[in-house]
């Protein structure tokens, strides 16, 4: 049963240089418990998409064009302001990519953390405070009742970020949003905190939206995975599918441009040519098709769509049958 | 063959105040004796998490930062032991570039005022002759000679790597030290990139000095590796043995860490390392891993360990192979 459903989300900036479709049309369904992978070059619209889930872009410039967000049988695009209020922190919650900026410094971990509880829960600050401890120890913080009255400058990056996974599943949230939660993190530290996300995933049946560019990440820990690029969706598959077959071109390009796995023994990287273009000046036809090695007539004159090719693998390709 | 640059027990602490009244200095551990040597036409990359040294290493090289003690020695010269002038001779053979595309560029000079400022700064060719030096050094790093009259700004972060590329190559410099070069990159344009910089050190004999926290790109551009952890070089290896068969506690578990972009090893085991690099302000007594070790004995939180060399070529600084030959860095020029 799928928990979250977005259908033909439109989201649009207003610029004095024209519109911005950072996200054209992408439709996807989250089920219970599952974890989805969006994976994409920077400025394909993966951060606007999941800030759209939750309203946090600023409004103007940000607007919806058109689309649907059902979660719960109502529309997040459409609830009034305390009602998307009381989801966020709640019901959905999100981790963001730099832990420093996304904790406030001048207050305490213990006192951002027991917020949650006292916004959502109603709870006194005393049963709050036991709560983060809880919480702390949950994420593996050693020494939580210290750690309380610490401020979030005296932690580390892989501590901050463990804080903030603590603030998000507070109130046990039916999904999460990680917006590159260990891009900012060094390896052995980013090894723990997936293990942490894994484990708790486990534990609270959370299903998880992880928007990532590291395709290794998306391997070792999403079940499904989108592939995104200027604001649309070029492949959708589960996650061992895809990396087996990849049907998109653009798809094909990126796991073969990964350096260093081994696999290849080739002097030489594959490279996609050019670079992502401005999403002021979109290519006519497929988006992909200025750097596609496939590219014919029918690419450059009408868009793809989404067409499912096998079971639950979707690609907007007009040569997916040559591939 | 002779080495193009040795390396030889290069140390930088950098020193903190302690406080308005306190006698005693202190000090950042930076880096502590990092020895190594490089050839012609090869790549050495050094690879650590943050905080580990690198890009002190890289500065303390180019001798943009005073090092402590040590040595480096550049085609047979001791580079710290030069007059001023002779050292800008001989420094225009190693370059440098750096990880951020956007900060490294002044915006308000021209991409050709950019590409010909070393040029300038050494007083090399005239006005015609130079013009034409940079054209055919944009054309080699992949842009136009078109290109020259415009400004950084105009460009996108993979182009502005080739223009840094491209000041850097315009010396003619045999070493090239790369701070990540591309992890402010994405995937498809880091792969343009990578291809770019071994097909000049084909045509222009470079060797690199590559930094890099990403042990893929590494693997990939590297004939031998390092890996650092606060401050030291804890096991140096050709680029094979070190990935397939790691021996310092350290490089097994970073190399485990990774990712694997292939969801079929989703579940191999995985040796995850606990807690946080230490503080080099004060770093741990004994082997300065053992804080963090899986395999830590008694003897590694009194002892430091010494550098062995286990293999051939592969050195391990680790209390587990103590049968290894005891290495030494050689004096260089000797």
């Amino acid at each position: 049963m799928s928990l979250l459903n977005i259908h033909s989300l439109h989201t649009f900036f207003k610029t004095s240089s024209g519109i911005v479709k950072a996200v054209d049309g992408v439709s996807l369904s989250v089920k219970k418990g599952e974890i989805l992978g969006i994976v994409g070059e920077s400025g394909c619209g993966k951060s606007v998409l999941a800030l759209s889930i939750l309203r946090l872009l600023p409004m103007p410039p940000a607007f919806f064009e058109q689309g649907q967000i059902m979660f719960n049988k109502s529309d997040l695009l459409k609830i009034s302001n305390e009602e998307i209020r009381s989801i966020r922190g709640n019901r959905i919650s999100m981790i963001f990519q730099e832990p420093m900026t996304a904790l406030n410094p001048v207050y305490t971990v213990g006192n951002q953390l027991a917020e949650v509880y006292r916004v959502h829960r109603n709870m006194s600050k005393k049963q709050a405070l036991e709560k983060a401890v809880n919480m702390l120890e949950k994420v593996g913080i050693p020494g939580p009742k210290n750690r309380l009255k610490e401020y979030p400058y005296q932690l580390s990056g892989g501590l901050r970020q463990r804080v903030m996974i603590a603030m998000a599943l507070a109130c046990q949230p039916q999904l999460l949003i990680a917006d590159e939660p260990t891009t900012a993190l060094d390896v052995t530290i980013q090894a723990q905190i997936l293990d942490l996300v894994i484990k708790l995933r486990k534990e609270l049946g959370t299903a998880i939206i992880m928007i990532t560019h590291d395709l290794g990440v998306i391997a070792e820990i999403t079940d499904r995975v989108m592939v995104m690029y200027t604001g649309s969706i070029m492949e959708s598959a589960s996650t061992l599918e895809l990396f087996e077959k990849p049907l998109h071109p653009y798809t094909m390009g990126l796991l073969k441009s990964i350096p260093g796995t081994g696999a290849t023994d080739e002097n030489e990287l594959y490279e996609i040519k050019g670079n992502v273009p401005s999403l002021l000046n979109l290519p006519q036809g497929c988006k992909f098709n200025t750097r596609c090695p496939m590219a014919v007539d029918i690419c450059t004159q009408k868009r793809p769509e989404l067409r499912e090719i096998y079971p639950e693998h979707n690609v907007a390709c007009w040569r997916v049958d040559h591939v | 063959m002779s080495n193009l640059i040795e390396v030889y027990k290069l140390s930088k602490h950098f020193p903190v105040s302690a406080g308005l009244f306190s006698r005693k200095k202190k000090y950042v551990y930076a880096m502590d004796e990092i020895s190594f040597t490089l050839g012609e036409k090869e790549t050495l990359g050094l690879v650590g998490e943050s905080g580990c040294g690198k890009s002190t290493a890289s500065r303390t090289i180019l001798n943009l930062i005073t090092p402590t003690s040590g040595q480096v020695w550049f085609q047979g010269q001791n580079l710290f032991a030069l007059k001023p002038y002779e050292k800008r001779k001989l420094r225009q053979g190693i370059q440098i570039i750096f990880q951020d595309p956007f900060g490294s560029l002044n915006p308000r000079l021209t991409v050709k005022r950019i590409v010909e400022e070393p040029l300038l700064t050494h007083k090399i060719g005239d006005r015609a002759s130079r013009r034409q030096e940079v054209e055919k050094m944009l054309t080699k790093v992949g842009l136009l000679p078109e290109h020259m009259k415009r400004f950084p700004h105009e460009f996108s972060g993979g182009q502005r790597q080739r223009i840094m590329l491209a000041r850097a190559l315009i010396l003619k410099p045999k070493l090239i030290i790369a701070d990540e070069p591309v992890s402010a990159l994405d995937v498809s344009v880091q792969a343009q990139m990578l291809n770019l910089l071994k097909r000049l050190q084909e045509e222009m004999d470079l060797s690199y000095i590559f930094i890099s926290h990403d042990l893929g790109v590494i693997r990939h551009v590297s004939h031998k590796v390092a890996v650092m952890y606060l401050g030291e070089i804890v096991e140096i290896a050709p680029v094979d043995p070190l990935y397939n068969e790691p021996l310092h506690p350290y490089t097994i578990s970073l190399l485990s860490s990774v990712p694997v972009p292939d969801p079929k090893k989703k579940n191999r085991t995985r040796k995850i390392l606990q807690g946080d690099v230490p503080s080099p302000r004060n770093p741990p007594a004994g082997c300065r891993f053992h804080t963090r070790c899986p395999d830590c004995m008694d003897i590694c939180t009194r002892e430091k360990p010494d550098t062995r060399q286990v293999k051939k070529n592969h050195m391990v600084a680790c209390h587990l192979y103590q049968d290894g030959e005891l290495w030494v860095p050689p004096l260089p020029n000797q």
